[in-house]
């Protein structure tokens, strides 16, 4: 055999070899490497999946809001954030109760991080319901103003006006991501009926459009400044606030109603706190039953001929009582400068009342 | 004339042969701890939308006496109560039983309990379930899921009336960190295919442990975690977080609110589930990469407690270690781990 011939076509046979070798080994080698970030990517993008799965879910939303009643009901990721850190052995306010006996907490400052919050309550629209009826709509420029600098900052929010003049809601500059929504309403001739009705009106519009338009509804009295912040650490399924009368004193002192008559009544025996009716809220759902549910024992007791001492604010603790919070808000969010001494423990005074003389501004 | 040629092209694959052959164990030796073509997500139960059981609307409680909640007074307890998202800090005498109770009753809730006992220690069941049947959830519909290796090896307890247990077969594993970390896959496939159906909150507790006074309805929440016993008076930085950039359970420096132990957590069926499944997946990647995080998947749960906030945090009173002594800041000891001999149990 001519060796050089040998050579030749064996040289073939060893360079496909070699090259079958080499690429079993490229291809060996390519799967691993690909299947490792195949995984990562994997992990990716459930994550995006469950997102998406949430998005899609939005009925859901209602009726699981619904039942986990005592609970935050919400728990959206939070991204990186840098903070200090709370320390379990060193509770933040010692000199006042910060929850309640069914885990709801009561909003001091000091009790909440608003940089953790914001994260959590990201991407939410909460919208103000305020009534400025007759003489009333004077304090809606105030109010407004206050409530730009104060309310929600950072969120979208959209303020319900309920007036019976439009033409005289001020016009006012206004945060991106903010609106005023003025509805018209009518009046009534006593300023007991005006406050009363209020309720109807809230479950009214709940039903017809705050369900679809906001995801929290607050619900205030006109006649009141913003002085500080009043952020998201306040929205939870259902919150009362704290009467800046009747926070120290036992219950058998609360100005509720005491006439077994009417559907607003308490025993002496019973009743955690004195609830304000100007500052309450949560989500559109709970408000929706709550100012429904207010509406008819009204309506009741109208029909009875009695009317609770102190009107729309005596139905709301009866309901609060049985219904309980999910979270409470201290006086620091319902104050009177002008009527009450303030003690150390309120370090801040958020929305506080605007001086009026009663007799001038009601009834007429 | 070509046998020489023929004879020299054999031997040549088989020489091709055997260098494949060796590589692919080297390779395999390698990659010792991925299982990667066993762990390929099924699809099906990820995609899958659950029907959870029926929707429970909030019953308003009934009057009730029971004293008044003072404002003003010093607080009973020195534990911070709330966390700085407003997630309440469960421990004693911060919450009125019989409120809650008169609270929870009337929804009708039914509570699960899932426990792994693989290899030895089965032994801990008894223990487990009859302390449970006297302080768990007393007055609630409860289910125990008992996942094990060797079911009959678990022994038959006497339960109460409308408490329920079952048996699943799970398999075993020769390492007990491949056990621990499974733990987050099996729940999450026994949600999806079972227990939505089944219960409405689910708690996933350790075995080698033992209640000790009452856990009820306090515990209930949207997603629950309780703070290790041995990391709650230590700042962020001697927190034992995987440290590792490359794990997917990686914590920086700066990050971390509490250091939450695996041996407890739960809450409502649906976040558990995510929950579970957003810790197993970090797991998968992990694999994959060839890394096991630190404390296996208790580093990856407080990894996703850090951007899944829970919303209600159970103090070290419901997650104790016999063998530290009782600070007086906690006050009742209800879930403790038994003393026992912990390599012998793993061998």
């Amino acid at each position: 055999m001519d060796p050089r011939e040998f050579w030749g076509k064996s040289s073939k046979f060893w360079l496909c070899l070699i090259l079958l070798f080499a690429v079993l080994l490229g291809f060996y080698s390519n799967v691993f490497s690909l299947i490792s970030t195949w995984q990562r990517e994997e992990s990716q993008s459930q994550d995006t999946h469950s997102v998406v799965l949430q998005r899609m879910q939005p009925e859901k939303k209602e009726s699981s809001e619904r039942d986990c009643h005592l609970d935050t009901c919400r728990i959206p990721e939070v991204p990186r954030l840098v903070y200090p850190k709370a320390q379990l052995l060193k509770p933040t306010r010692v000199d006042v109760l910060v929850m309640t006996p069914w885990f709801a907490p009561i909003i001091w400052d000091g009790t909440f991080d608003s940089a953790i919050l914001d994260a959590q309550f990201r991407n939410i629209t909460v919208g103000l319901t305020v009534f400025a009826i007759k003489k009333y709509v004077v304090f809606l420029k105030l109010f407004l103003e206050t409530a730009e600098k104060h309310f929600m900052v950072g969120h979208k929010v959209n303020y319900y006006v309920f007036t019976d003049q439009p033409a005289n809601v001020p016009q006012i500059p206004l945060q991106e991501g903010r609106q005023v929504v003025v509805l018209e309403v009518r009046n009534y001739k006593r300023w007991q009926d005006i406050s009363m009705h209020r309720m109807e009106m809230i479950s009214n519009f709940s039903q017809q459009r705050f369900l679809r338009e906001v995801h929290y509804l607050v619900c205030l009295d006109v006649d009141m400044k913003f002085s500080d912040h009043v952020g998201v650490e306040i929205l939870a399924p259902l919150f009362g606030t704290l009467h800046p009368g009747f926070y120290r004193g036992d219950r058998q002192s609360f100005t509720y109603e005491r006439r077994p008559l009417s559907q607003a009544y308490i025993p002496r025996d019973e009743g955690d706190f004195y609830y304000a009716g100007g500052f309450f809220g949560g989500s559109v759902p709970e408000v929706y039953r709550l100012t429904m549910a207010c509406h008819q024992v009204m309506m009741a007791d109208q029909a009875n001929g009695i009317e609770a001492v102190w009107h729309d604010e005596s139905h709301l603790n009866r309901y609060l009582l049985y219904h309980k919070p999910s979270k409470v808000l201290s006086p620091e969010y319902l104050w009177d400068e002008h009527m009450l001494q303030r003690p150390p423990l309120l370090r801040k005074l958020r929305y506080v009342a605007v001086p009026k003389n009663h007799a001038e501004i009601r009834n007429r | 004339m070509h046998c020489p040629r023929i004879a020299l092209g054999l031997g040549f694959c088989l020489l091709v042969g055997i260098a494949l052959c060796s590589l692919w164990v080297y390779v395999e030796n390698w990659l010792s701890v991925s299982y990667v073509p066993y762990y390929l997500p099924c699809p099906e139960i990820f995609n899958m939308k659950l029907q959870y059981k029926g929707e429970k609307p909030f019953q308003p409680v009934t009057p009730s006496q029971y004293p008044q909640p003072k404002l003003l007074e010093q607080k009973p307890t020195e534990l911070l109560t709330l966390t700085p998202w407003l997630a309440p800090i469960v421990s004693e005498g911060t919450f009125d039983p019989e409120l809650l109770h008169r609270i929870y009753q009337p929804l009708n809730l039914t509570v699960g309990v899932t426990v792994f006992a693989v290899g030895k220690y089965t032994q801990f069941v008894q223990h487990f379930l009859e302390s449970a049947e006297q302080f768990f959830m007393q007055g609630f519909r409860v289910h125990y899921y008992v996942f094990t290796n060797d079911p009959t090896a678990i022994p038959r307890v006497r339960l109460g009336s409308g408490r329920l247990a079952s048996i699943i077969p799970i398999q075993g594993h020769s390492r007990w960190e491949e056990i621990s970390t499974r733990r987050m896959e099996t729940i999450s496939q026994h949600i999806a295919e079972r227990a939505h159906r089944e219960i409405d909150y689910l708690f996933c507790l350790d075995v080698d442990m033992v209640f000790r006074n009452p856990w009820g309805p306090e515990t209930l929440g949207d997603l629950v975690a309780a703070i290790h016993p041995g990391y709650f008076a230590v700042p962020r930085q001697q927190f034992p977080y995987e440290r590792r950039p490359l794990s997917t359970a990686f914590v920086a420096g700066g990050e971390g609110d509490f250091y939450y132990g695996g041996a407890v957590f739960g809450g409502r069926v649906a976040r558990v589930y995510d929950f579970t499944r957003g810790c197993h997946m970090g797991i998968l990647a992990d694999k994959a990469n060839g890394i096991m995080a630190a404390w296996q998947e208790e580093s990856h749960l407080n990894r996703r407690f850090i951007s899944h906030k829970p919303s209600k945090v159970l103090s070290p009173e419901y997650l104790w270690d016999d063998r530290k002594p009782q600070p007086p800041s906690l006050k009742l000891i209800r879930f403790s781990t038994l003393d026992k001999d912990t390599d012998w149990l793993r061998s």
